[in-house]
Protein backbone atom coordinates (compact mmCIF):
# COMPACT_ATOMS: atom_id res chain seq x y z
CA UNK A 1 0.00 0.00 0.00
CA UNK A 2 1.23 3.19 -0.93
CA UNK A 3 2.05 5.77 2.24
CA UNK A 4 -1.21 7.57 3.31
CA UNK A 5 -0.47 11.34 2.53
CA UNK A 6 -1.41 14.21 4.94
CA UNK A 7 -3.61 16.77 3.30
CA UNK A 8 -4.75 19.87 4.15
CA UNK A 9 -7.90 21.66 2.70
CA UNK A 10 -10.08 24.23 3.32
CA UNK A 11 -13.95 21.92 3.48
CA UNK A 12 -17.04 24.49 3.57
CA UNK A 13 -14.76 26.98 5.47
CA UNK A 14 -12.68 25.16 7.54
CA UNK A 15 -9.32 24.13 7.63
CA UNK A 16 -9.51 20.56 7.65
CA UNK A 17 -6.40 18.04 7.90
CA UNK A 18 -6.78 14.08 6.73
CA UNK A 19 -4.95 11.25 5.50
CA UNK A 20 -5.63 9.66 2.22
CA UNK A 21 -3.58 7.35 0.05
CA UNK A 22 -2.99 8.20 -3.26
CA UNK A 23 -5.85 6.30 -5.05
CA UNK A 24 -8.11 7.87 -2.91
CA UNK A 25 -10.77 10.05 -4.48
CA UNK A 26 -12.13 13.17 -3.55
CA UNK A 27 -15.40 12.33 -3.28
CA UNK A 28 -14.42 8.93 -1.03
CA UNK A 29 -12.41 10.91 1.30
CA UNK A 30 -15.67 13.70 1.72
CA UNK A 31 -17.64 10.89 2.63
CA UNK A 32 -15.89 8.05 4.24
CA UNK A 33 -12.83 10.03 5.98
CA UNK A 34 -14.64 13.13 6.62
CA UNK A 35 -18.07 11.96 6.80
CA UNK A 36 -19.64 14.63 4.70
CA UNK A 37 -22.28 12.86 2.75
CA UNK A 38 -24.04 15.20 0.99
CA UNK A 39 -21.87 14.38 -2.24
CA UNK A 40 -23.42 11.05 -3.99
CA UNK A 41 -21.61 8.47 -5.35
CA UNK A 42 -23.75 7.52 -8.46
CA UNK A 43 -21.92 6.03 -11.82
CA UNK A 44 -18.35 6.81 -10.08
CA UNK A 45 -16.91 7.49 -13.57
CA UNK A 46 -17.42 10.81 -13.84
CA UNK A 47 -20.93 11.14 -16.30
CA UNK A 48 -23.79 11.80 -14.09
CA UNK A 49 -22.46 15.01 -11.94
CA UNK A 50 -24.08 13.55 -8.43
CA UNK A 51 -20.75 14.23 -6.63
CA UNK A 52 -20.12 17.61 -7.74
CA UNK A 53 -18.21 20.02 -5.31
CA UNK A 54 -16.37 23.67 -6.35
CA UNK A 55 -13.00 23.22 -6.04
CA UNK A 56 -11.39 26.59 -5.80
CA UNK A 57 -14.77 27.75 -6.85
CA UNK A 58 -14.81 25.84 -9.90
CA UNK A 59 -17.66 22.97 -10.30
CA UNK A 60 -15.79 19.29 -10.42
CA UNK A 61 -16.48 15.96 -10.68
CA UNK A 62 -15.20 14.85 -6.85
CA UNK A 63 -15.11 11.32 -8.10
CA UNK A 64 -12.73 12.52 -10.95
CA UNK A 65 -10.27 14.26 -8.48
CA UNK A 66 -7.73 12.45 -6.33
CA UNK A 67 -7.83 13.22 -2.61
CA UNK A 68 -3.78 13.88 -2.57
CA UNK A 69 -4.60 16.59 -5.59
CA UNK A 70 -6.51 19.18 -3.02
CA UNK A 71 -3.67 20.40 -0.76
CA UNK A 72 -4.26 23.94 -0.18
CA UNK A 73 -7.27 24.08 -2.28
CA UNK A 74 -10.86 25.34 -1.49
CA UNK A 75 -13.45 22.91 -1.37
CA UNK A 76 -17.37 23.63 -1.18
CA UNK A 77 -20.02 20.76 -1.01
CA UNK A 78 -23.68 21.21 -0.51
CA UNK A 79 -23.53 20.75 3.07
CA UNK A 80 -22.44 24.42 2.61
CA UNK A 81 -25.46 26.28 1.01
CA UNK A 82 -27.79 25.67 4.47
CA UNK A 83 -26.48 27.89 6.69
CA UNK A 84 -27.65 28.35 10.37
CA UNK A 85 -30.68 25.69 9.75
CA UNK A 86 -31.98 27.95 7.25
CA UNK A 87 -32.05 26.38 3.21
CA UNK A 88 -30.40 28.73 0.89
CA UNK A 89 -32.85 29.93 -1.86
CA UNK A 90 -31.76 27.60 -4.23
CA UNK A 91 -32.73 24.73 -1.92
CA UNK A 92 -35.70 26.20 -0.76
CA UNK A 93 -36.55 26.86 -4.58
CA UNK A 94 -35.73 23.83 -5.88
CA UNK A 95 -38.53 22.14 -2.59
CA UNK A 96 -40.89 24.30 -3.68
CA UNK A 97 -40.88 23.29 -7.32
CA UNK A 98 -40.50 19.76 -6.96
CA UNK A 99 -37.48 19.82 -8.96
CA UNK A 100 -36.36 16.69 -7.43
CA UNK A 101 -37.93 12.72 -7.28
CA UNK A 102 -35.61 10.29 -5.67
CA UNK A 103 -33.23 12.97 -4.68
CA UNK A 104 -30.03 11.09 -5.86
CA UNK A 105 -28.47 14.07 -8.25
CA UNK A 106 -30.08 16.86 -6.00
CA UNK A 107 -26.84 17.95 -4.60
CA UNK A 108 -24.64 17.55 -7.68
CA UNK A 109 -27.67 20.45 -8.69
CA UNK A 110 -27.18 22.49 -5.98
CA UNK A 111 -23.96 22.64 -5.92
CA UNK A 112 -23.58 23.12 -9.93
CA UNK A 113 -26.31 25.81 -10.02
CA UNK A 114 -24.38 27.96 -7.06
CA UNK A 115 -21.52 27.84 -9.70
CA UNK A 116 -23.65 28.92 -12.93
CA UNK A 117 -25.21 31.68 -10.54
CA UNK A 118 -22.26 33.18 -9.66
CA UNK A 119 -21.34 33.05 -13.57
CA UNK A 120 -24.58 34.01 -14.59
CA UNK A 121 -27.01 35.80 -12.43
CA UNK A 122 -29.06 35.87 -15.20
CA UNK A 123 -28.81 32.58 -17.00
CA UNK A 124 -31.12 32.30 -20.46
CA UNK A 125 -32.29 28.81 -20.48
CA UNK A 126 -29.40 27.59 -22.70
CA UNK A 127 -27.16 28.74 -20.24
CA UNK A 128 -28.89 26.90 -17.43
CA UNK A 129 -29.04 23.32 -19.59
CA UNK A 130 -25.40 23.97 -21.06
CA UNK A 131 -24.13 24.15 -17.59
CA UNK A 132 -26.13 21.44 -16.19
CA UNK A 133 -25.55 19.11 -18.89
CA UNK A 134 -23.32 17.24 -16.80
CA UNK A 135 -25.82 16.63 -14.28
CA UNK A 136 -28.14 13.63 -15.09
CA UNK A 137 -31.34 13.10 -13.53
CA UNK A 138 -33.29 9.80 -14.31
CA UNK A 139 -36.53 11.22 -12.58
CA UNK A 140 -37.74 14.55 -13.51
CA UNK A 141 -37.37 15.14 -17.50
CA UNK A 142 -35.45 18.24 -16.03
CA UNK A 143 -37.78 20.93 -17.02
CA UNK A 144 -39.13 21.53 -12.78
CA UNK A 145 -35.09 21.68 -12.02
CA UNK A 146 -34.86 24.41 -15.30
CA UNK A 147 -37.70 26.16 -13.41
CA UNK A 148 -36.57 25.73 -10.37
CA UNK A 149 -33.28 27.65 -11.38
CA UNK A 150 -34.79 30.41 -13.01
CA UNK A 151 -37.19 30.85 -10.01
CA UNK A 152 -33.64 31.40 -7.50
CA UNK A 153 -32.37 33.50 -10.42
CA UNK A 154 -35.27 36.15 -10.34
CA UNK A 155 -35.21 36.59 -6.44
CA UNK B 1 -8.48 1.39 -8.03
CA UNK B 2 -5.08 -0.40 -7.48
CA UNK B 3 -2.78 1.10 -5.65
CA UNK B 4 -0.39 3.44 -6.69
CA UNK B 5 2.41 6.23 -5.20
CA UNK B 6 2.07 10.14 -6.38
CA UNK B 7 4.23 12.83 -6.84
CA UNK B 8 3.32 16.60 -7.94
CA UNK B 9 6.01 17.99 -8.82
CA UNK B 10 7.11 21.52 -9.38
CA UNK B 11 9.51 21.73 -12.18
CA UNK B 12 9.98 20.46 -15.16
CA UNK B 13 13.71 19.31 -14.44
CA UNK B 14 12.33 17.47 -11.54
CA UNK B 15 9.24 16.22 -13.80
CA UNK B 16 11.24 14.64 -16.15
CA UNK B 17 13.64 13.08 -13.49
CA UNK B 18 11.00 11.27 -12.14
CA UNK B 19 9.60 10.11 -15.64
CA UNK B 20 12.48 8.98 -16.44
CA UNK B 21 13.95 7.17 -13.40
CA UNK B 22 10.69 5.30 -12.57
CA UNK B 23 11.40 1.56 -12.79
CA UNK B 24 7.17 0.55 -12.83
CA UNK B 25 4.56 2.32 -14.97
CA UNK B 26 4.31 5.87 -14.84
CA UNK B 27 1.29 7.75 -15.82
CA UNK B 28 0.73 11.42 -16.31
CA UNK B 29 -2.07 13.52 -14.29
CA UNK B 30 -3.29 16.98 -15.56
CA UNK B 31 -7.34 16.98 -15.29
CA UNK B 32 -7.70 13.85 -14.45
CA UNK B 33 -10.87 12.72 -16.08
CA UNK B 34 -9.92 10.24 -18.35
CA UNK B 35 -6.92 8.91 -16.47
CA UNK B 36 -8.85 8.39 -13.29
CA UNK B 37 -11.55 6.94 -15.02
CA UNK B 38 -8.78 4.21 -17.01
CA UNK B 39 -7.08 3.37 -13.78
CA UNK B 40 -10.65 2.62 -11.48
CA UNK B 41 -11.99 0.88 -14.51
CA UNK B 42 -8.35 -1.04 -14.96
CA UNK B 43 -7.98 0.03 -18.67
CA UNK B 44 -5.04 1.21 -17.65
CA UNK B 45 -2.37 0.18 -14.99
CA UNK B 46 -0.26 3.03 -12.84
CA UNK B 47 2.88 2.36 -10.17
CA UNK B 48 2.96 5.82 -10.24
CA UNK B 49 0.78 8.91 -11.04
CA UNK B 50 2.79 12.16 -11.54
CA UNK B 51 0.47 15.26 -11.55
CA UNK B 52 1.71 18.07 -13.75
CA UNK B 53 -0.39 20.52 -12.86
CA UNK B 54 1.94 22.54 -10.31
CA UNK B 55 4.68 22.98 -13.56
CA UNK B 56 4.50 26.69 -14.08
CA UNK B 57 5.44 26.28 -17.52
CA UNK B 58 2.37 23.79 -18.08
CA UNK B 59 -0.04 26.19 -16.90
CA UNK B 60 1.01 28.90 -19.02
CA UNK B 61 -1.86 30.92 -21.15
CA UNK B 62 0.00 33.25 -23.33
CA UNK B 63 -1.89 34.89 -26.36
CA UNK B 64 -0.03 37.74 -28.21
CA UNK B 65 -1.57 39.24 -31.91
CA UNK B 66 2.01 39.09 -33.46
CA UNK B 67 3.22 35.79 -31.60
CA UNK B 68 0.19 33.53 -31.63
CA UNK B 69 -0.91 31.48 -29.03
CA UNK B 70 1.22 29.20 -26.21
CA UNK B 71 -1.29 26.59 -23.89
CA UNK B 72 0.13 24.93 -21.70
CA UNK B 73 -0.57 21.48 -21.62
CA UNK B 74 -2.56 21.40 -18.42
CA UNK B 75 -4.51 24.39 -18.40
CA UNK B 76 -8.60 23.69 -18.34
CA UNK B 77 -10.39 23.76 -21.13
CA UNK B 78 -12.65 26.41 -19.07
CA UNK B 79 -9.97 28.86 -18.84
CA UNK B 80 -9.29 28.72 -22.72
CA UNK B 81 -12.83 29.00 -23.73
CA UNK B 82 -13.35 31.96 -20.73
CA UNK B 83 -10.54 33.78 -22.57
CA UNK B 84 -12.09 36.04 -25.35
CA UNK B 85 -8.94 36.82 -26.60
CA UNK B 86 -8.62 32.95 -27.95
CA UNK B 87 -12.36 33.00 -28.21
CA UNK B 88 -11.98 35.49 -31.00
CA UNK B 89 -8.34 33.96 -32.78
CA UNK B 90 -9.05 30.31 -32.77
CA UNK B 91 -12.93 29.98 -32.82
CA UNK B 92 -12.38 25.65 -33.51
CA UNK B 93 -10.27 25.91 -30.14
CA UNK B 94 -12.95 27.40 -28.45
CA UNK B 95 -15.86 25.29 -30.39
CA UNK B 96 -14.33 21.51 -29.13
CA UNK B 97 -13.26 23.31 -25.73
CA UNK B 98 -17.22 23.92 -24.87
CA UNK B 99 -18.12 20.44 -26.19
CA UNK B 100 -15.48 17.86 -23.90
CA UNK B 101 -17.71 16.64 -21.29
CA UNK B 102 -19.72 18.87 -19.25
CA UNK B 103 -18.69 22.22 -17.51
CA UNK B 104 -17.55 19.79 -14.68
CA UNK B 105 -15.09 18.39 -16.67
CA UNK B 106 -14.40 21.03 -18.34
CA UNK B 107 -13.38 22.68 -15.46
CA UNK B 108 -10.11 20.32 -14.99
CA UNK B 109 -9.68 18.50 -18.38
CA UNK B 110 -6.99 19.80 -20.59
CA UNK B 111 -6.43 20.11 -24.34
CA UNK B 112 -2.96 19.06 -23.99
CA UNK B 113 -4.60 15.85 -21.68
CA UNK B 114 -6.95 15.49 -24.32
CA UNK B 115 -4.54 14.82 -26.77
CA UNK B 116 -2.18 12.76 -24.93
CA UNK B 117 -5.27 10.54 -24.12
CA UNK B 118 -4.94 9.97 -27.79
CA UNK B 119 -8.72 8.99 -28.73
CA UNK B 120 -9.52 8.75 -32.14
CA UNK B 121 -12.44 10.67 -31.52
CA UNK B 122 -11.26 13.42 -29.46
CA UNK B 123 -12.80 16.61 -29.62
CA UNK B 124 -9.79 18.89 -29.68
CA UNK B 125 -7.61 17.17 -31.83
CA UNK B 126 -8.64 17.73 -35.64
CA UNK B 127 -9.37 21.68 -34.35
CA UNK B 128 -5.46 21.64 -33.56
CA UNK B 129 -4.77 20.10 -36.87
CA UNK B 130 -7.16 22.98 -38.45
CA UNK B 131 -4.92 25.55 -36.46
CA UNK B 132 -1.66 23.89 -37.39
CA UNK B 133 -0.43 23.71 -34.19
CA UNK B 134 2.48 22.08 -33.06
CA UNK B 135 3.33 20.20 -30.03
CA UNK B 136 6.09 21.28 -27.46
CA UNK B 137 7.76 18.06 -25.61
CA UNK B 138 10.63 17.98 -23.24
CA UNK B 139 12.64 14.70 -22.56
CA UNK B 140 15.46 13.57 -21.19
CA UNK B 141 17.39 14.54 -24.68
CA UNK B 142 15.83 17.91 -24.77
CA UNK B 143 13.08 19.71 -26.31
CA UNK B 144 11.58 18.61 -29.53
CA UNK B 145 8.86 19.94 -31.40
CA UNK B 146 5.78 17.83 -33.15
CA UNK B 147 3.19 19.01 -35.52
CA UNK B 148 -0.31 18.00 -33.79
CA UNK B 149 -1.05 15.39 -36.65
CA UNK B 150 1.92 13.09 -36.33
CA UNK B 151 1.55 13.18 -32.38
CA UNK B 152 -1.44 10.30 -32.29
CA UNK B 153 -0.20 6.88 -33.27
CA UNK B 154 -3.08 4.97 -32.90
CA UNK B 155 -5.37 5.01 -30.30
CA UNK B 156 -4.51 5.49 -26.95
CA UNK B 157 -1.23 5.77 -28.56
CA UNK B 158 1.34 8.78 -29.50
CA UNK B 159 4.97 9.48 -30.13
CA UNK B 160 5.95 10.31 -26.52
CA UNK B 161 8.91 7.95 -25.07
CA UNK B 162 9.85 7.41 -21.80
CA UNK B 163 10.90 10.37 -19.67
CA UNK B 164 8.95 12.94 -22.10
CA UNK B 165 6.60 15.31 -21.82
CA UNK B 166 3.82 17.37 -23.89
CA UNK B 167 4.75 21.18 -22.34
CA UNK B 168 2.32 23.28 -24.29
CA UNK B 169 0.53 23.74 -27.80
CA UNK B 170 1.48 26.28 -29.89
CA UNK B 171 -0.64 27.78 -32.66
CA UNK B 172 0.50 30.51 -35.22
CA UNK B 173 -1.55 33.83 -35.11
CA UNK B 174 -3.93 35.07 -36.74
CA UNK B 175 -4.22 36.48 -39.39
CA UNK B 176 -7.25 39.15 -41.05
CA UNK B 177 -9.96 37.18 -43.20
CA UNK B 178 -8.84 33.93 -41.41
CA UNK B 179 -11.04 31.91 -39.15
CA UNK B 180 -12.19 28.28 -38.28
CA UNK B 181 -15.09 26.03 -36.51
CA UNK B 182 -15.40 22.66 -35.35
CA UNK B 183 -18.55 20.50 -35.16
CA UNK B 184 -18.89 17.02 -34.29
CA UNK B 185 -22.09 14.68 -35.08
CA UNK B 186 -23.75 13.24 -32.03
CA UNK B 187 -27.01 11.62 -31.35
CA UNK B 188 -27.99 14.10 -28.68
CA UNK B 189 -27.43 17.78 -27.65
CA UNK B 190 -24.69 17.27 -24.94
CA UNK B 191 -22.34 15.17 -23.38
CA UNK B 192 -21.66 12.30 -26.00
CA UNK B 193 -18.45 11.13 -28.23
CA UNK B 194 -18.28 12.44 -31.55
CA UNK B 195 -19.75 10.02 -34.33
CA UNK B 196 -17.42 12.32 -36.73
CA UNK B 197 -15.99 15.48 -35.89
CA UNK B 198 -14.31 18.18 -38.46
CA UNK B 199 -12.54 21.10 -38.12
CA UNK B 200 -11.39 23.95 -41.27
CA UNK B 201 -9.78 26.90 -40.90
CA UNK B 202 -9.83 29.49 -43.82
CA UNK B 203 -7.90 32.14 -44.95
CA UNK B 204 -9.44 34.49 -47.18
CA UNK B 205 -8.60 37.24 -49.57
CA UNK B 206 -8.95 40.88 -48.95
CA UNK B 207 -12.65 40.75 -50.96
CA UNK B 208 -13.03 37.75 -48.85
CA UNK B 209 -14.31 36.19 -51.77
CA UNK B 210 -11.31 33.28 -52.80
CA UNK B 211 -10.04 31.08 -49.94
CA UNK B 212 -6.16 31.47 -50.13
CA UNK B 213 -5.69 28.60 -47.63
CA UNK B 214 -6.94 26.47 -45.50
CA UNK B 215 -6.23 23.52 -42.73
CA UNK B 216 -8.88 20.51 -42.50
CA UNK B 217 -8.60 17.74 -39.46
CA UNK B 218 -10.97 14.58 -38.64
CA UNK B 219 -11.33 12.96 -35.83
CA UNK B 220 -13.16 9.35 -35.34
CA UNK B 221 -13.08 8.45 -39.07
CA UNK B 222 -9.17 6.41 -38.51
CA UNK B 223 -7.23 5.43 -35.75
CA UNK B 224 -5.93 8.37 -35.56
CA UNK B 225 -6.98 11.84 -36.10
CA UNK B 226 -6.04 12.95 -39.78
CA UNK B 227 -5.21 15.82 -41.76
CA UNK B 228 -7.30 15.93 -44.89
CA UNK B 229 -4.26 17.31 -46.86
CA UNK B 230 -5.55 16.63 -50.23
CA UNK B 231 -8.98 18.75 -49.30
CA UNK B 232 -7.29 21.42 -47.67
CA UNK B 233 -4.43 22.13 -50.49
CA UNK B 234 -7.45 21.66 -53.45
CA UNK B 235 -8.94 24.33 -51.71
CA UNK B 236 -6.26 26.95 -52.09
CA UNK B 237 -7.48 29.39 -54.79
CA UNK B 238 -10.83 28.63 -55.08
CA UNK B 239 -14.08 30.75 -54.46
CA UNK B 240 -15.80 30.32 -51.17
CA UNK B 241 -18.77 28.96 -51.93
CA UNK B 242 -20.81 26.03 -51.44
CA UNK B 243 -19.33 24.42 -54.85
CA UNK B 244 -15.85 24.30 -53.38
CA UNK B 245 -17.06 22.95 -49.81
CA UNK B 246 -18.92 20.31 -51.09
CA UNK B 247 -15.74 19.09 -53.39
CA UNK B 248 -13.25 19.50 -50.36
CA UNK B 249 -15.67 17.27 -48.70
CA UNK B 250 -15.81 14.57 -51.17
CA UNK B 251 -11.66 14.53 -51.01
CA UNK B 252 -11.42 14.72 -47.87
CA UNK B 253 -13.90 11.48 -47.50
CA UNK B 254 -10.50 9.70 -49.09
CA UNK B 255 -8.47 10.24 -45.99
CA UNK B 256 -11.40 8.65 -44.11
CA UNK B 257 -10.73 4.84 -43.29
CA UNK B 258 -13.57 4.44 -40.58
CA UNK B 259 -14.71 1.50 -38.42
CA UNK B 260 -18.50 0.20 -37.96
CA UNK B 261 -19.51 -0.19 -34.63
CA UNK B 262 -22.39 0.85 -32.40
CA UNK B 263 -22.34 5.03 -32.65
CA UNK B 264 -21.98 4.52 -36.61
CA UNK B 265 -21.10 2.73 -39.59
CA UNK B 266 -18.50 3.20 -41.62
CA UNK B 267 -20.63 4.02 -44.67
CA UNK B 268 -22.28 6.41 -42.62
CA UNK B 269 -18.91 8.22 -40.86
CA UNK B 270 -17.85 8.04 -44.90
CA UNK B 271 -21.32 10.11 -45.47
CA UNK B 272 -20.63 12.62 -42.39
CA UNK B 273 -16.89 13.45 -43.40
CA UNK B 274 -18.96 15.43 -46.39
CA UNK B 275 -21.54 16.83 -44.29
CA UNK B 276 -18.99 18.60 -41.87
CA UNK B 277 -16.58 19.63 -44.40
CA UNK B 278 -19.36 21.31 -45.32
CA UNK B 279 -20.60 23.15 -42.43
CA UNK B 280 -17.39 23.94 -40.87
CA UNK B 281 -16.10 25.76 -43.82
CA UNK B 282 -19.33 27.19 -44.02
CA UNK B 283 -19.07 28.47 -40.81
CA UNK B 284 -15.37 29.07 -40.85
CA UNK B 285 -15.56 31.55 -43.99
CA UNK B 286 -18.68 33.29 -41.90
CA UNK B 287 -16.70 34.04 -39.21
CA UNK B 288 -13.33 35.10 -41.42
CA UNK B 289 -15.48 37.69 -43.10
CA UNK B 290 -15.46 39.36 -40.00
CA UNK B 291 -12.25 38.89 -38.44
CA UNK B 292 -9.76 41.32 -38.17
CA UNK B 293 -6.33 41.22 -36.40
CA UNK B 294 -6.18 43.44 -33.96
Amino acid sequence: MAKKTVVTAEINGNSTEFLCEPRQSLLEVLRDTLHLTGSKEGCNNGNCGACTVLLNGKPVLSCLVLGVEVEGAKIETVESLAQNGQLAPVQQCFLEGAALQCGICTPGFLVATKALLEKYPQPSEHDIRFHLANNLCRCTGYDKIVKAVQTVAAQ
Amino acid sequence: MNDFAYAAPTSLAEATKLLQESSGSVKILSGGTDIIVQLREGAREADLVVDVKKLPELQELNFSATHGLRLGAAVPCAQVYDDTRIAAAYPALVDAAKIIGGWQIQSRASIGGNLCNSSPAADSIPALIAHHAYCEIVGPAGKRNVPVEQFCTGPGKNVLQKGELLVALVFPPDLSHCSSAYERFIPRNEMDIAVVGCGSRVQLNAACDTIEFARIGLGAVAATPKYAQEASEWLAGKPANEDSYTQAGELAKKVATPISDMRGTAEYRTHLVGVLVKRTLTTAVERAKSFKNP
